[in-house]
C-alpha cells in the first residue's frame, strides 16, 4: 500500500477503528482489498500453539472451578486487584491496538498518539465516577446496576439488547480481522482462523468461564506487555535512551518532519470531540468491560483493578508509540522488508512484525506473531462470556423464569448461549470476509456510550430516573446511534455502495448527537412518568444510593475463593 | 431492624453525609480536569494544528506534541492513582466506621 491511500484511510471519518478492531479490514477499508497471504511462518504456528496448549491447560483447571453460575459469571468473585487490571488491559489491548496504532505511528507519527489517548482517557472517568458503585450494586452484569430499583423484565430487556448488539458488532470485527491476521502472520487461510478462534472461544468459556477467560486474558497481557517492552527496549538501546535523538533519526530517514505534529486525523472540531466522547464514554458502557468489575470481592479491589488497568494500557500505548518510531528508523526503508514497489512485505499492519525480526530476529517474529493472534482470542473470549450472561441471567433467568431458574437452569443456558454465539461468530466471520466491517468497532463503542452509559449513569446517580426513562430513552440512545452510524460514509457509501459524498451524515462518529439524544430521553421521558411504577421506583433510590455509597449488602465473593488468595494455576505464578 | 431504618439511620448520619459529599465532588472534580485537558487537546489539534508541531527549542526536532500527548498518558494514570489511594484510605475508613456504628446500634 503507498503512503496515498494510507492517508485516504486517515482521512475517512471512521478510520480510527482500525486501532479498536481489526486493523488490516480497516486498512481494507481504505481500499487496499485484503490482507495478502504470507508463506507458512512455521515458528509462528508452533509458539501459537505453544499459548494455545497453556490456555486449554488453564481452562482445564478452571472448569474443576467452575460449579456456580457465581463462578461462571465473575469467577466466584475471588479476583484480586491487580489481576483483574491486567485482565482488563488483556480485554482491551486488542491485536489492532498493537499493530494498528505502531502502523499508524509508523506512516503518520503523532496522529498515532491522539488515537491511543482516545482509548486511554475512558479509564480514569470509569474509576471517578463508576467504578465502586458498580461494584456495589451488581453481581453479575451491568443489568444487574441498571435494573437495581427498577421493574425488571423492561430494563433488562433493553440493557440485554445493549449488550447483544455492542457484542455482536465488537465480536464480528475481532473474527474478521483474525482471518485477515491469520494470512499475514502464520500464512494460513482465512477459514482457518475464524474456525480456530471459534472454536478455542467456546471452549475456554464453555468449560472454563469466567475464570479461564481470565487467566486468559492475563496470559495474553503478560505476553504483549512482555513482547512489547522488549521491542521497545532494543529501539531505545540503540539510541541510547534518548528521545531525541530517537526523533531526529526518524525524521531524517522520513524525509518529514510532519510526523512530530498532528496531520490529518483530526479534521474538524465536532468529528474530534465526537470521538472522543464515543470512545470515552463508550469505554464506560462496554458490556465485556463493566462484567469484569464484578470479579473482584468488593468496591476498593474494584478501585485498584481499573488503577491497574489504566496504567498498564497507558504503558502500552506508550510502548507502541516507540515502536512505530522503532518502525520508521529500522522497516520503512530496509530493503529486506520491502517488496519491489518499496511496499511493506504483507502490508502496512505488519511494520510491528518486521520491526520484531529487525530486533529480535527469527524466533521472535514467531513469538510476537503468536502473541497477537493469542491477544485475538482473549479479546473474544470475554466478548463471548458478555454475550452468554445477558441472555442467560438476564433474558432467561430474570426475564423469563422471572428470577426463579435454578443455578444449574441459568448454568446450561449459558453454556448453550456460548455455543450458538461461538457458532454465529464463525458463520458471520466466513459471512463478512469480503465486506468492510471497519465502521463495526466504532459502532460498538457509539452505541456504548449513547445508550448503556447514560442508563446506567442516571439509574445510579438521578433520583428521578424511571424504568419507563431508563429502557425507552436507552432504546433511543441505541436507536440514533445505528442509524447516524448508518448514515455516515464508512456504511452508506462504503458499505452500501451510494456514491462518495452522498453520505447524509457527515461527522466522524455519531456521539456528539446521539448520547446527548439518549441523555435527554431517558431526563424527558423519567419527568413525564407519573405512573406506579415510577413512584416505585423513585422510593428505591434511598436504598440503592445508601449501597452504591457504602458497600452495604453487596454481592460477597464465593466462599472458596473469598478464604484464601486466589489460586493461581503454578505456572502463572511465574508471569 | 429493618432493611428501611437502616438505609434511613445511615442517610441520617453527619460523618456519612459529609464523607460522600467529599469523594462526589473529587470524583466529579477530577473528571472535569481530565475533560478540560483531553477535550482541550482535541480542540487545539482541531483549530491550530502547528502549535503541538512546533519544537521545543530550536535546534530539536521533539515537538511541544510529545510531552503533552505524554503528559496527557501520565495525567490519566496518576489521577487515577490519586483518587484510588484516597477513597481506598481515607474514604473507605470513614465508611467502615459509620457502618460498624450503625449497623450494630
Amino acid at each position: 500500500m503507498n503512503q496515498k491511500t494510507f492517508f485516504a484511510g486517515l482521512f475517512r471519518p471512521l478510520a480510527f477503528i482500525m486501532l479498536a478492531a481489526a486493523a488490516p479490514v480497516a486498512f481494507a477499508a481504505g481500499g487496499i482489498g485484503e490482507t495478502q497471504k504470507q508463506p507458512v511462518n512455521w515458528t509462528a504456528i508452533l509458539m501459537f500453539g505453544l499459548f494455545v496448549g497453556l490456555t486449554l491447560w488453564i481452562t482445564k483447571w478452571a472448569a474443576g472451578r467452575t460449579r456456580s453460575v457465581s463462578d461462571f459469571y465473575t469467577a466466584g468473585g475471588g479476583i484480586t486487584g491487580f489481576q483483574n487490571g491486567l485482565a482488563i488491559a488483556g480485554d482491551y489491548m486488542s491485536a489492532a491496538s498493537f499493530l494498528g496504532i505502531s502502523a499508524a505511528v509508523m506512516m503518520t507519527g503523532f496522529d498515532g498518539l491522539i488515537y491511543s489517548i482516545g482509548f486511554l482517557v475512558g479509564w480514569p472517568f470509569l474509576t471517578f465516577i463508576l467504578a465502586e458503585r458498580l461494584r456495589n450494586l451488581g453481581r453479575f452484569t451491568f443489568a444487574d446496576v441498571v435494573a437495581y430499583r427498577f421493574k425488571q423484565e423492561p430494563v433488562r430487556i433493553f440493557a440485554a439488547s445493549g449488550t447483544l448488539v455492542v457484542v455482536a458488532f465488537y465480536l464480528i470485527a475481532q473474527m474478521v480481522g483474525a482471518g485477515q491476521l491469520i494470512k499475514l502472520l502464520f500464512g494460513l487461510d482465512y477459514t482457518y482462523a475464524v474456525v480456530i478462534v471459534g472454536i478455542l472461544m467456546m471452549a475456554y468459556v464453555l468449560f472454563g468461564g469466567m475464570t479461564a477467560t481470565t487467566w486468559v486474558q492475563i496470559s495474553k497481557a503478560a505476553l504483549l506487555l512482555g513482547g512489547a517492552t522488549f521491542m521497545a527496549f532494543m529501539v531505545m538501546m540503540v539510541h541510547g535512551f534518548n528521545v531525541e535523538k530517537l526523533f531526529s533519526e526518524a525524521v531524517a530517514i522520513k524525509g518529514d518532519v510532519s510526523i512530530m505534529g498532528p496531520g490529518g486525523f483530526i479534521k474538524d472540531p465536532i468529528s474530534g470531540i465526537s470521538f472522543g466522547m464515543a470512545l470515552m464514554f463508550g469505554t464506560a458502557g462496554l458490556p465485556h468491560i463493566l462484567m469484569r468489575f464484578f470479579t473482584v470481592p468488593d468496591a476498593r479491589e474494584a478501585r485498584k483493578s481499573v488503577f491497574w488497568a489504566t496504567t498498564w494500557t497507558g504503558y502500552f500505548y506508550l510502548l507502541t508509540f516507540i515502536i512505530g518510531f522503532g518502525a520508521i528508523i529500522f522497516v520503512s526503508k530496509n530493503p529486506a522488508f520491502l517488496d519491489a514497489d518499496g511496499n511493506l512485505l504483507g502490508g502496512i499492519n505488519m511494520a510491528a512484525v518486521h520491526l520484531a525480526n529487525a530486533v529480535g530476529g527469527n524466533i521472535f517474529l514467531g513469538f510476537m506473531s503468536a502473541v497477537a493472534f493469542a491477544t485475538i482470542l482473549a479479546v473474544v473470549s470475554g466478548l463471548a462470556l458478555s454475550g452468554a450472561s445477558a441472555v442467560s441471567h438476564d433474558i432467561y433467568a430474570t426475564v423469563i423464569k422471572k428470577g426463579k431458574a435454578s443455578s444449574r437452569e441459568e448454568l446450561r443456558v449459558s453454556r448453550l448461549t456460548t455455543i450458538g454465539l461461538g457458532i454465529l461468530a464463525i458463520v458471520l466471520g466466513i459471512a463478512f470476509e469480503q465486506q468492510n466491517v471497519a465502521f463495526m468497532v466504532s459502532l460498538a463503542f457509539a452505541i456504548a456510550a449513547s445508550a448503556n452509559f447514560p442508563a446506567l449513569l442516571l439509574s445510579i446517580l438521578w433520583k428521578n430516573c424511571t424504568t419507563r426513562g431508563a429502557y425507552l430513552g436507552g432504546f433511543a440512545g441505541l436507536l440514533s446511534a445505528l442509524l447516524m452510524t448508518i448514515l455516515s460514509a464508512p456504511v452508506w457509501v462504503d458499505t452500501l455502495g451510494n456514491p462518495a459524498g452522498s453520505a447524509p451524515f457527515p461527522y466522524a462518529s455519531p456521539a456528539i448527537f446521539s448520547m446527548p439524544i439518549g441523555f435527554i430521553s431517558i431526563w424527558l421521558i423519567s419527568l413525564l412518568d407519573r405512573s406506579k411504577q415510577a413512584e416505585s421506583d423513585r422510593a428505591g433510590f434511598d436504598e440503592q444510593t445508601v449501597r452504591s455509597e457504602t458497600g452495604i449488602g453487596a454481592a460477597k465473593a464465593t466462599s472458596h475463593s473469598l478464604s484464601q488468595e486466589p489460586e493461581a494455576p503454578p505456572v502463572m505464578q511465574q508471569t | 431492624m429493618t432493611q428501611q431504618t437502616l438505609t434511613q439511620r445511615i442517610m441520617a448520619n453527619p460523618q456519612y453525609q459529609s464523607v460522600v459529599r467529599e469523594r462526589s465532588r473529587f470524583g466529579w472534580a477530577l473528571t472535569v480536569l481530565l475533560c478540560i485537558a483531553y477535550y482541550g487537546f482535541t480542540l487545539i489539534i482541531a483549530f491550530d494544528k502547528p502549535l503541538l508541531a512546533t519544537p521545543i527549542s530550536g535546534g530539536m526536532v521533539t515537538s511541544w506534541g510529545i510531552p503533552v500527548g505524554f503528559g496527557l498518558i501520565f495525567l490519566s494514570v496518576v489521577m487515577t492513582g490519586i483518587y484510588v489511594r484516597r477513597s481506598n484510605h481515607k474514604f473507605d475508613a470513614v465508611i467502615a466506621g459509620v457502618l460498624a456504628k450503625e449497623v450494630k446500634s
